[in-house]
């Protein structure tokens, strides 16, 4: 766990970057800073390390207070993933992975073995090991930088940025490859970013900071979303944070009912029923995207939408066809999840 | 203008000495100037305000006549191979210690960030982050140095010594043009034999500089 326990920091300009922060960020969670630039949130998450020293306050991590212990000492046992990687340009990727076990006095051996068990862990092929930062691809250098932080198994992990730098599409397959890691690992992880999705999509608790370094509200994405603090928080959410509260909820509890095999539109599958698309009956054709229990209701929702019935296509694992959800049937649930809730206007 | 070839096959074993001696000045000068800019880079490179003033004294070094510097050496070290090395120093320095200072500065801040972030003492991250990336940038400036030396051992004639520099005052004293020819050949072959080294050395210690992707 890691406690911010009244920190206060104030630049040699004058400038406020935190201010008065108190917080705990839970053992084994995700914990997302959120805020526009110059809100402190890069600032809180380099204390954690020392890479900035606070004014006052104490922050503790593991119930020990980071001031009090050797500085290089405690950044060794703290992974650290910054945008872009910040990766040894003249290092081999392997080298760079295996960075804090050489820093740890493990001998070579051993700690170019933990590297490549870890190029394994993040996705990478085992030839990339012998390349250099500069012959792989941005999202390829992020996992390094993912794979370098961990090597030394620290239990925290401070993620700055990191993915701020790749395309949309790559950006989501590194979040998903962060979502799969964490159910395996369980760190205790500060993730700092400005895109409010990529908090809501990772974070078990997400904290937003205002300007000046105060730190406004600290909730569940949920909750967040549903009841935002002030104005401020629910600017910051965006209009459409009713919607992303469904990105939060699955369509597991959502009733399905057998697929129409008559009318205007009817559902074709291929011979291990898998939904294949629609076909009307003048023999028109339009696409289907069959869903599972794990997607959320906003995929559902818009699925639905554009759905020639307004029915979406449910399968199994297998992706074999279990039933068909009608749009209203959608509504309502999202409707009762917004009332559950107590969604604020 | 003709070459006595027989004047040049009676003096190898001379010729071959004259290079070597030349060379050991010019090299000598060189490690030495590195030894010492080395520390001062790194200071001038951390110490912010000392890096204008220690830039600025060796600037001023720098306009010193090479023939200057071994006379002015002269009551210290006297007609000595010494005041040869320490005249070169001088000038190896004043291009090292620039091109060093530049090296360190052109070192991205985000890589050094994550040298301390991952935990690295500032020594460590000297030795094996900073001053591995300053390379490219300090052999840049070896490779000047070097070249710059082997011309400049010629002046050091005037104080007796010069390595094939010894050949031009021959040559022009007796009028006889062979010495003088030999003699700048040799100091061109023995730059430009240098400097492919210093590529070819560079090459070897830059591994992650080879292939591009």
């Amino acid at each position: 766990m890691i406690q911010f326990d009244a920190v206060h920091k104030r630049f040699p300009n004058g400038t406020t970057a935190v201010h008065d922060l108190s917080l705990e960020m839970p053992e084994g969670g995700v914990t997302v800073l959120v805020g526009s630039s110059g809100c402190g949130k890069t600032t809180t998450l380099r204390m954690v390390n020392r890479m900035v020293e606070p004014t006052s306050g104490t922050i503790r991590v593991g119930g020990r207070d980071v001031t009090r212990q050797d500085a290089a000492e405690l950044r060794r046992s703290i992974g650290y993933v910054i945008q872009q990687g910040g990766l040894f340009p003249h290092r081999t990727v392997l080298d760079n992975i295996a960075t804090v076990p050489l820093l740890l006095g493990w001998n070579r051996r051993k700690a170019r073995a933990r590297a490549a068990e870890l190029l394994e862990t993040v996705g990478l092929a085992a030839d990339a090991g012998k390349r250099y930062p500069h012959q792989l691809s941005g999202g390829q250098q992020q996992r390094v930088g993912v794979a370098r932080a961990l090597a030394a198994d620290p239990p925290v992990l401070l993620m700055d940025e990191p993915f701020g730098a790749v395309d949309p599409v790559v950006r989501t397959q590194l979040q998903d490859e962060l979502l799969r890691l964490q159910k395996e690992l369980n760190k205790t992880i500060v993730f700092v970013t400005h895109d409010i999705d990529e908090a809501v999509r990772l974070g078990d608790r997400i904290a937003v900071f205002r300007t000046g370094g105060h730190l406004v509200q600290c909730a569940a994405p949920e909750e967040l979303l549903a009841r935002p603090a002030d104005d401020f928080v629910a600017g910051f959410l965006g209009a459409e944070r009713g919607l992303k509260l469904l990105s939060l909820r699955t369509l597991a509890a959502v009733p399905q009912g057998p697929a129409p095999d008559s009318g205007t539109w009817t559902l074709v599958l291929d011979e291990a029923r898998r939904p294949l698309h629609w076909r009307s009956a003048d023999d028109a054709e339009r696409p289907v995207r069959p869903l599972g229990d794990s997607d959320s209701l906003l995929s559902a929702l818009n699925e639905s939408v554009a759905s020639p019935t307004g029915l979406i296509a449910r399968v199994d694992a297998d992706g074999e066809l279990t039933g068909v959800t009608s749009r209203d049937d959608i509504l309502e649930h999202a409707n009762r999840a917004h009332a559950e809730l107590g969604v604020a206007a | 203008m003709t070459i006595d070839w027989s004047w040049i096959a009676d003096h190898t074993d001379d010729l071959t000495s004259l290079t070597l001696s030349h060379l050991e000045a010019a090299l000598t000068a060189v490690l030495l100037g590195l030894l010492v800019s080395l520390p001062l880079a790194v200071i001038a490179h951390r110490v912010r305000p000392l890096r204008g003033f220690l830039l600025g004294a060796s600037n001023v070094l720098f306009t010193i006549p090479s023939i200057a510097i071994f006379v002015l050496l002269l009551p210290v070290s006297g007609l000595t191979r010494t005041t040869t090395v320490i005249g070169l120093t001088v000038y190896s320095l004043v291009v090292l210690l620039r091109n060093t200072v530049e090296g360190l500065d052109s070192v991205p801040v985000r890589v050094k960030e994550a040298a301390k972030a991952m935990g690295t003492r500032p020594l460590r991250t000297l030795l094996t982050v900073e001053l591995p990336l300053a390379l490219p940038v300090i052999m840049a400036g070896v490779r000047i140095a070097t070249v710059m030396s082997i011309s400049l051992v010629s002046v050091a004639t005037y104080i007796g010594d010069g390595g094939l520099g010894q050949l031009f005052t021959d040559g022009f004293q007796r009028n006889f043009p062979t010495p003088v020819i030999v003699g700048v050949v040799l100091t061109l072959l023995l730059a430009v034999v240098a400097d492919a080294l210093l590529v070819a050395l560079q090459y070897v210690l830059t591994p992650w500089k080879r292939r591009r992707a």
